[in-house]
């Protein structure tokens, strides 16, 4: 198979722009200003996300300036006393842990069945059975993470306490369960991409040299894939870590640096989405509810692009 | 391949590569079921516990009793407010977008700078979504906590669902159509009005349906910039809400009744949760349908 050169995009070729003799001018006026209206929307997105910082940024930062508030505190202390009358002490440390906690115990369950589905689908599967699986993994994306806590919540809490007598079933176990499935769709959809994307000629001359399909996918697909596949994985931590109400109900609400996979934890997203209704507007509770805003408005960035670097450099490739 | 009949001596190197690629096939197999077959369970028993509360009149009824009784209509009509205000904003932002990135901009930094901005707005956790919402629009804007305000939210965090699918069905449109359509003097707009967007359609319309599913199961923007508690609503009343007041919504019904209020019957939960599920894999399952259906039809 010959491989067919990517097409430039549209964008790339000369406009061509033809003066029609007979056109009129409102017309010619209404198609320039719509296409402005375009370019206007073209960067809609680049707005949207400054836009985001900025307001966000903007309510955060005059606790910034308090002198009672030490950054190094919000990062680095395990002491979250927000509402305390004689002590009143914002530190995020436990929330981070709880975050990480969850987040890390997820992976560990969704990479390995992420990319196992993953191969099953694009290497060892019929292509009946692979458009199903498609569709139910799409399905699986679809559940609001509402339903997905209240899962947690109701079936979870209930099949934990049976079967690990953990005296509360909403811990890290339950929100890392739930998480996992909720990420599992992305990390599927994105490796499977990367191993599409690994060229035939590679498969064609493993099976010339007699491998079977499993040796094919540990010897040559893997190690020609596993820049796509680190991105499908940044892209599920990054699901997991911004994901919000399915934590809220499913991890047990208790600011507490965990030490084992069923203590009860607290989120940051769980935090902002709880507290954030009981703050007075303008208040210093307010404003770190809001920093913790930019504190996760800044992971999420720095991973989603460090996935887009990693997608870019294979699609140079 | 392996499958075969063999003509030569199996060798033991042989037998056992043999048995590590159908040991493989089976892990593989087993691991892309285990996240199926529980899920599928789960929905059952979901399905099941919601069964005694599920009706026509639950749909229809208003919550009573301190939301302990009676239905979920004020809820589910406030989803449709929220959802159709925020398409209707959505919509065409992220429809144009689209054309802008793939019919207009070049190849250069500052266009790489916007689909970094596109992946990074879909990466934007939600809450992060509801403080901008709530910094921007309810308080910076002066809306207040307002379906338009909620829906506004939405629609921001709902955009690159709809820029992402409906780019990829404007480039599968061939070079080819658009070189045609130039040669007979057509202007740029002109081509993308007559042939490329009636000929990406359906990528288009799957968009739109997904991002209607999105906007329908978000809760976290929605609860700081305009979804309520509780709100009176008469039975099966369709003008309830007005544009600057607040509403309930049938994923903050969920998440209110399921953590907030003591005392609710199992099942009502379950059957909210059942309807709000129902809705949004229908909605979905509409889109895959309109996807494979159109495929079935392309004419190249």
């Amino acid at each position: 198979m010959t491989e067919i050169p990517p097409m430039p995009a549209a964008g790339n070729v000369a406009a061509p722009v033809p003066r029609a003799p007979g056109r009129p001018r409102w017309a010619v006026v209404g198609e320039r200003l719509l296409e402005w209206i375009i370019r206007l929307c073209g960067i809609s997105a680049i707005l949207f996300v400054l836009g985001i910082f900025y307001f966000v940024f903007a309510k955060a930062a005059p606790i910034l300036l308090d002198k009672e508030f030490s950054l190094t505190e919000f990062l680095f202390s395990t002491k979250w006393y927000p509402t305390s009358e004689i002590n009143v002490r914002y530190g995020t440390l436990a929330l981070t842990v709880g975050t990480l906690a969850v987040t890390l115990l997820a992976m560990l369950i969704a990479v390995p069945f992420g990319l196992g589905a993953a191969i099953f689908v694009s290497e060892f599967c019929g292509p009946r059975l692979k458009e199903t699986l498609k569709i139910v993994i799409e399905l699986l994306a679809a559940i609001p993470s509402v339903v997905w806590g209240f899962i947690g919540l109701s079936v979870m809490k209930t099949v934990i306490e049976k079967t690990t007598g953990a005296p509360v079933g909403v811990n890290v176990l339950n929100g890392g369960i739930i998480l996992a499935l909720m990420s599992v769709p992305i990390i599927v959809s994105i490796s499977e991409d990367a191993l599409k994307a690994v060229p035939d000629s590679y498969r064609e001359a493993g099976i010339a040299l007699g491998a079977t399909r499993w040796q094919l996918v540990y010897k040559v697909l893997l190690p020609a894939a596993k820049t796509g596949l680190l991105a499908a994985v940044l892209l599920g931590v990054g699901r997991a870590i911004g994901e919000t109400m399915a934590v809220l109900m499913a991890t047990g609400h208790a600011v507490n640096v965990p030490t084992s996979v069923l203590d009860p934890v607290r989120t940051l997203t769980a935090t902002i989405a709880a507290e954030l209704g009981e703050a007075p507007e303008g208040s210093n509770h307010y404003r770190v509810l809001f920093l913790i805003g930019v504190l996760l408005f800044t992971i999420t960035f720095v991973i989603n692009l460090a996935a887009d670097l990693v997608i870019r450099g294979i699609r140079r490739k | 391949m392996t499958d075969g009949p063999t003509n030569f001596i199996e060798t033991p190197f042989v037998r056992r590569k043999r048995r590590a690629e159908s040991l493989a096939k089976w892990v593989f197999l087993a691991m892309s079921f285990a996240m199926v077959v529980p899920l599928l369970l789960i929905l059952g028993f979901l399905v099941a516990r919601a069964w005694p509360a599920l009706s026509l009149d639950f749909l229809l009824d208003p919550p009573v009793r301190g939301m302990r009784a009676g239905g979920i209509w004020p809820a589910l009509l406030g989803t449709i407010y929220l959802v159709v205000i925020s398409l209707a904003v959505a919509a065409p932002i992220g429809i144009l977008a689209a054309v802008y990135l793939n019919e207009y901009a070049r190849d250069n930094w500052f266009n790489r700078l916007i689909n970094l901005a596109v992946i990074n707005l879909a990466g934007v956790p939600s809450i992060v979504h509801a403080l901008f919402g709530l910094g921007a629009f309810v308080l910076a804007a002066g809306i207040g906590k307002s379906i338009l305000a909620a829906s506004l939210t939405l629609a921001v965090m709902t955009l690159p669902v709809i820029i992402a699918s409906t780019r990829e069905a404007l480039a599968s449109v061939p070079r080819s159509f658009r070189e045609a359509c130039w040669n007979v003097g057509a202007t740029r707009w002109q081509t993308i009005r007559a042939v490329v967007l009636p000929n990406s359609i359906s990528g288009i319309l799957t968009g739109v349906i997904l991002q209607v599913s999105r906007a329908a199961g978000e809760t976290a923007p929605i609860m700081f910039t305009g979804a309520l508690f509780f709100k009176a609503v008469d039975r099966g009343d369709l003008f309830a809400y007005g544009l600057l007041e607040q509403c309930m919504a049938l994923s903050m019904h969920l998440y209110v009744i399921a953590t907030q209020v003591p005392g609710v019957p199992e099942a009502v939960p379950y059957a909210t949760a059942v309807v709000l599920l129902g809705a949004v894999l229908l909605v979905n399952a509409t889109a895959i349908a309109v996807r494979v259906y159109m495929r079935s039809r392309k004419k190249w």
